[in-house]
């Protein structure tokens, strides 16, 4: 599989507080660009928690669905933008405008 | 007990309107109830007499809602009440049990039917621990003034009161005059919710459970029932009242409360003049109960005869009292009208004599004259 | 039922402190709320209905007269959370006391606060009185189709093939009756100015649910009468599936018998038909505003 480099546009963050998280993974779902994970670690309530990766738009969908008020949103007047590497699969799923990345 | 001339500005009224006019002379500002009788005439002259002052009455939808609007009321720091018979009372009791443990200064009127209502009154028929102060008035002029006490009560010691009445008490009329009873300063009611505090952290909460704001020490249940019992103590130790008469030498001491009282009360005095032997105890508070009263008129007394008007209730708080030093027994019993008011022929001075001579002379073992039937039976 | 799991790319982005250079749109927590700390369960939907109540109170700027009366269910452990003035009712008679408070403060918001079980189960005569004598409070409904409380017990709200510990099988009509759809009932009712039922199961229902609850305070701000927001809430630890299968159960099973929608607006009775193809705009929009968000992200 062949990679390439691509750049994220993140229009937004947001902050986790990760000790309070119980894991319920609710906005990893809910997160419209899906740019959030889960943690391998565990808190010390011994919960996975969410992890943030490039590509937040701050739309707030995390914060509305998650139970344990863990999400602060923000919005950058001027996009950041990283560069990832990705495999072809991704750019090409992206690139033709569907949802499911890997339906 | 009383600084109030009755005789100035008197005037005959029923009961009930005797009752709803001294509750809002106290200030009492809402009220739910859900008619039955015979307290519906309770509930008819709250409906006349708030919204002109400005309160509100509300004919519930059921008991069980009735109590709930006036838990509702009295969490706002106003003062509030409802009622019924014991058989719409029986429908509150969970509602009055926590209502309790929430300290809101519930005021009920119960227009019983006879005095059948004693244990649920005195004891509730609600869960948990709990108390609540019963008076019982004996007759129309002193339910009017023990309304207003009521009222007091309840604020003085964030804790309900029970006004303990009956057919007689709501149906007939006396000629009363009712204004408002100065009983002294209550305590102000920071507790009582507004939402003038929301947002500031210190926002109130209403609970019978012990609960606190977060950022403010939690009670917990424990030892909120705890501090409860303590007040309940504290109540017995202040708050018993009672009507004693010709109780010093007397040989037979009969016990009665409510209406019926006023019976007994003058028949002994009739005993009395004719040189009997024979004295009363009536209890004003059912809770606290005048435990040490009785103790003391029972000591060198031939017997206790108890005159109520069902099958024996108040009778073990008189043994209570009493605790052994003289034989106990009852004379009343159940007698009632065909409809079940609690209204029946028991209730005459010719046949408590007959009865109380039974005990008197006969002493305890006496045997009773039959209880006269209701004549429709 | 398989839930898709997206696979971001990329770093993982320090989240601990605000991102330097970036303007804070949305709080951790409603300031109405005086701790997000809770003991509800992973997955659970109630404190979603919770943040967007508070958050309407305080922006329609009535936090400094609202008072709550809370029932009894898994969500009275945030009567202590909650910065507004509360009277804690007994199981299914919060109507009632709100009444009671309503009608001697007129100038307070007030609000009750209730599950199926405590509103539908045992209140349900008072909450169906309170709508009928036009009470002007706002009573709340967090309708999860069970009792959390208890560890998952049917309720008069459990739709017909639910399981839950007394209906091991699944609700059956004929052993267990019908489910109750309360929204549908109250909105009947004449004393009833406003009636909705919203959703918490993603963040498109969350939003549209905080619109309900705006307009529920306004319509109570403005003594139009009783009005009553109804939200379906995920209880995943009732409904005895993975937390994160929540959202996709509620749709599916309770969504599908308790329509969501504005039940009644302004005395008008929207009927299910109407709330269907309503849903049915609004699911297919926020799919065209996914794939936008996915396209956008690397389309600079």
């Amino acid at each position: 599989m062949t990679t390439s480099t691509v750049t994220i546009k993140s229009r937004g963050s947001i902050t986790i507080d990760t000790a309070t998280c119980k894991g319920c993974e609710l906005c990893i779902t809910a997160c419209p660009p899906e740019v959030l994970s889960m943690s391998t670690a565990v808190n010390h309530l011994g919960y996975h928690y969410p992890q943030l990766h490039p590509g937040c738009t701050g739309c707030s969908a995390c914060l509305f669905i998650c139970p344990d008020f863990v999400f602060e949103i923000f919005k950058f007047d001027t996009p950041t933008l990283t560069e990832v590497q990705v495999d072809d699969s991704f750019a090409t799923t992206v690139a033709a405008g569907v949802g499911e990345m890997n339906a | 007990m009383t600084a109030v001339d009755t005789r100035a500005a008197a005037h005959l009224m029923e009961g009930s309107e005797a009752i709803a006019t001294a509750a809002v002379a106290a200030g009492c500002r809402f009220f739910a109830g859900y008619p039955m009788t015979p307290f519906t005439e309770v509930l008819e002259n709250f409906a006349k007499q708030l919204p002109p002052v400005g309160g509100v009455c509300i004919n519930a939808e059921s008991e069980l809602e009735a109590v709930g609007m006036a838990w509702g009321a009295l969490s706002t720091g106003s003062r509030a009440a409802t009622g019924s018979t014991g058989q719409g009372l029986s429908l509150m009791q969970e509602s009055f049990s926590e209502i309790t443990l929430a300290e809101l200064p519930l005021v009920i009127f119960n227009m019983a039917r006879g005095g059948q209502d004693y244990f649920q009154s005195t004891r509730g028929g609600g869960h948990g621990d709990y108390r609540h102060m019963v008076l019982a008035p004996m007759d129309i002029a002193e339910a009017a003034e023990l309304t207003q006490l009521a009222f007091f009560l309840a604020d003085k010691w964030r804790n309900p009161v029970l006004v303990y009445g009956d057919y007689l008490t709501a149906h007939t009329q006396q000629s009363v005059s009712i204004e408002p009873i100065d009983f002294g300063p209550v305590p102000d009611k920071p507790w009582a919710v507004n939402g003038e505090l929301n947002g500031t952290g210190n926002s109130r909460i209403v609970s019978p459970l012990g609960f606190a704001k977060t950022g403010h020490e939690s009670v917990g249940i424990e030892r909120h029932l705890r501090r409860m019992q303590a007040k309940f103590a504290a109540i017995e130790k202040a708050e018993v009242r009672v009507e004693t008469g010709y109780v010093d030498d007397a040989e037979t001491i009969i016990v009665a409360f409510g209406t019926p009282a006023k019976f007994v009360r003058y028949v002994v005095a009739q005993l009395r003049a004719e040189g009997e032997k024979v004295g009363f105890v009536r209890p004003i508070t059912l809770w606290p109960y005048p435990y040490e009263t009785i103790a003391q008129v029972s000591e060198g007394a031939r017997s206790v005869g108890v005159f109520e008007l069902c099958g024996g209730q108040m009778i073990e708080d008189v043994r209570l009292g009493v605790l052994g030093r003289a034989p106990v027994v009852g004379i009343g019993g159940i007698s009632t009208d065909g409809s079940g008011f609690g209204v029946g022929p028991l209730l005459d001075v010719d046949i408590i004599r007959e009865r109380i001579l039974a005990i008197h002379r006969g002493g305890a073992q006496a045997e009773l004259p039959p209880l006269p039937d209701n004549e429709r039976g | 039922m398989t839930v898709t799991q997206p696979q971001p790319v990329g770093p993982v982005l320090d989240t601990s402190v605000a991102p330097p250079g970036a303007k804070k749109i949305a709080d951790i927590k409603p300031d109405l709320l005086l701790t997000g700390e809770h003991h509800m369960c992973p997955g659970c939907g109630e404190p979603l209905a919770l943040r967007i109540y508070l958050e309407a109170i305080q922006e329609l700027g009535l936090a400094q007269r609202t008072i709550g009366v809370a029932g009894i269910g898994c969500y009275t452990s945030f009567s202590g959370t909650m910065d507004v003035d509360l009277v804690q009712a007994l199981h299914g008679r919060a109507p009632s006391v709100a009444t009671g408070v309503k009608r001697m403060k007129p100038e307070a918001i007030v609000f009750t606060l209730q599950g199926d079980g405590d509103m539908v189960n045992e209140g349900l005569q008072e909450i169906l009185h309170t709508a009928a004598r036009g009470e002007n409070v706002t009573c709340i409904l967090l309708n999860n189709g069970v009792f959390g409380e208890t560890g998952g017990h049917m309720t008069a709200t459990t739709v017909i093939g639910q399981r839950t510990k007394n209906s091991l099988e699944g609700r059956d009509a004929e052993y267990h009756g019908y489910p109750m759809l309360i929204g549908d009932l109250i909105a009947q009712i004449q004393g009833a100015s406003y009636v909705a039922r919203g959703s918490v199961h993603n963040a498109g229902a969350v939003a549209r649910t905080k619109r309900m609850f705006k307009r529920a305070f306004e319509s109570q701000a403005n003594n139009e009468g009783f009005s009553f927001v109804e939200v379906l809430t995920m209880c995943p630890t009732g409904w005895f599936i993975p937390t994160g299968d929540g959202p996709d159960y509620l749709q599916d099973t309770l969504a599908e018998i308790h329509v969501m929608g504005e039940l009644k607006v302004d005395g008008v009775v929207h009927n299910t038909e109407q709330l269907v193809a309503e849903n049915t705009r609004k699911a297919e929009e926020a799919a065209a505003a996914k794939a936008r968000d996915l396209a956008d992200k690397t389309g600079a």
